[in-house]
């Protein structure tokens, strides 16, 4: 289609010369000036902005131009084809669809293939990094607990072992878990319960250690927070403030620096970091209200301590 | 866009537009002049102002603007070495989509290549390493550069352009990471009785740092096409009419 309106449209410019010159060569005549050659001063802008739809566009253009040469061709060839129009059109190069789509299908599919060997390297390392920064984060907030078991929340109670006759609905993976630490003798260290809330700025996530036997905080570390550097993220880098956590009592209760009443419910909040600090608490409580009555539960029921089976879950 | 009256008029009013413009309009170029030009002439961040976003968004320390540096660097020469390859047969009607495709891989294989090997630093940059893809020096390059030149130069065009790059992140890391934290690299150069300013490392720091080392760059630039005006660094007309 482009072909025959450019044909026309050379046809009625070079009529008065020779009128039969535009028949054999009239689809490539168009080729020369538009060579990729020199860009424009300023290339990058421009055709970054013009790039977004890349393939309906060169057809709506031949459209177009197809249009105004039958126009130009009715008006009796009068008016000479302008070549700047003329030079930069997409059309002039028809390029078939097919050739489009296989183009970027094939480069996909080569995208795609690039991607997934290198996931299929890099995606156990960072599993492991993950389970270290965790498995550090345990042995933080518990003391250095010998090993570790993982407790799984099914249907409101703790369980070290999933029930075989897991509801489909249920996905294991996503399970809320919390992780319980023993001593090298096997008396019970103290649960890790993890948590997360947005913050200032981003998610606050956090892990806490928690006494069932005295009630008490075992520490506090802030896994995963984006909080503003210097104010915000003191939750993690002021010791005072993290230290502050082990010994009291959830749950807990921010007071203003100094104005404490020595309550071992308190923890003095940071000085310009009101939010940020106050997330740290409010998770700690938020999970201490729902999971604390099931280490309850949990801790009071006899049981022995575990033994082959946690070293495996711990690792 | 008719003639070089037009192209200087362009250039002397859009700082960054010369970069582009002078090598396309210069014509030819030396393999030697296509690997210095984006290390300091016409370095990305400092002349040309592309790739501002990681430039003030993680350069708060010398380490993280290395990274990033360094993962840019990493994709913007994949992607030349690519696009120079298939620039053939790449129909122009898709090649917006082509190029993107291609950054857009090489971004992925740096983002997980950094979270495995060093996950510390993948942490701190966070959602900027995704965002190298629409970094605007790197589609840049690939089009007014890469998708026209042979594979070697455009290799050469990317390594320049990439150190640029690095170098600029780099400077802006170590004042940032200087003054708004005492250190560089993590080891403390002030002592413990230094007060960092913490603005430094603040977004606004990002913004102070670009505009003090612009300053100076622009200052420094034109003292010296001031001290020789012969030599056509720049565009007729500017050079000479400063000197005057």
């Amino acid at each position: 289609m482009s072909a025959g309106a450019d044909r026309r449209r050379r046809r009625g410019r070079k009529l008065p010369i020779a009128p039969e010159s535009g028949g054999p060569d009239g689809a490539n005549g168009l080729n020369g000036p538009n060579d990729d050659g020199e860009a424009p001063a300023r290339p990058v802008e421009p055709d970054v902005s013009e790039g977004s739809p890349p393939a309906t566009e060169p057809e709506a253009l031949a459209e177009a131009e197809a249009l105004a040469a039958a126009e130009a061709g009715a008006a009796a060839g009068e008016r000479p084809a302008d070549p700047e129009a003329a030079a930069p059109g997409l059309s002039a190069k028809e390029v078939p669809s097919w050739r489009l789509i296989l183009t970027l299908a094939a480069a996909g599919a080569m995208a795609g293939l690039a991607i997934v060997l290198v996931f299929g390297w890099a995606e156990p390392k960072i599993e492991a990094h993950r389970a270290a920064a965790l498995r550090a984060a345990i042995q933080e907030v518990l003391g250095g607990p010998e090993r570790y078991e993982t407790l799984f929340v099914v249907d409101g109670s703790l369980t070290a072992a999933l029930p075989a006759a897991l509801p489909a609905s249920v996905d294991s993976t996503a399970l809320d878990r919390i992780y319980a630490g023993y001593a090298a003798d096997g008396s019970q260290m103290g649960f890790a319960i993890a948590g997360e809330q947005p913050g200032y700025q981003d998610i606050v996530g956090l892990i806490f250690g928690y006494d069932a036997e005295s009630g008490e905080l075992l520490g506090m570390k802030v896994l995963e927070s984006k909080e503003t550097p210097g104010l915000g993220d003191k939750i993690e880098k002021d010791s005072a403030f993290v230290s502050s956590f082990r010994g009291v009592v959830p749950l807990i209760e921010g007071v203003k620096a100094g104005a404490g009443t020595g309550s071992e419910h308190e923890v003095d909040m940071i000085t310009g970091a009101t939010i940020s600090s106050r997330t740290v608490i409010e998770i700690i409580n938020k999970r201490m209200e729902s999971i604390g009555p099931m280490i309850q539960v949990y801790t009071a029921e006899p049981r022995e301590a575990p033994a082959a089976v946690s070293a495996e879950a711990g690792g | 866009m008719t003639g070089p009256e037009n192209a200087t008029e362009l250039v002397r009013h859009a700082p960054g537009a010369h970069a582009g413009g002078a090598a396309l309009l210069g014509g030819t170029t030396t393999p030697t002049q296509d690997f210095l030009r984006g290390i300091w002439e016409e370095n990305p961040v400092l002349v040309q102002m592309l790739g501002l976003c990681p430039a003030l968004a993680v350069t708060n320390t010398v380490a993280n603007s290395l990274a990033m540096g360094l993962a840019t660097f990493f994709v913007l020469t994949g992607s030349s070495l690519l696009v120079s390859t298939f620039k053939n047969l790449i129909p122009k009607e898709v090649r917006i989509a082509s190029f993107i495709l291609i950054i857009a891989t090489f971004v992925t294989i740096a983002d997980m290549t950094l979270a495995a090997v060093v996950p510390e630093i993948h942490k701190a940059l966070g959602a900027f390493i995704a965002l190298i893809v629409v970094n605007c020096m790197i589609l840049g390059r690939q089009e007014a550069f890469a998708s026209k030149r042979p594979i070697g130069r455009a290799l050469l065009d990317a390594v320049g352009t990439g150190f640029g790059f690095i170098i600029a992140m780099v400077m802006m890391g170590s004042i940032r990471e200087l003054l708004g934290n005492g250190s560089l690299l993590g080891y403390s150069v002030f002592g413990p009785s230094f007060e960092p300013w913490i603005i430094m490392i603040l977004p606004p720091g990002g913004f102070l740092t670009l505009g003090i080392i612009l300053l100076a760059f622009g200052w420094w630039r034109g003292r010296k096409a001031a001290e020789v005006p012969r030599v056509r660094r720049w565009p007729h007309g500017v050079a000479s009419r400063r000197a005057a």
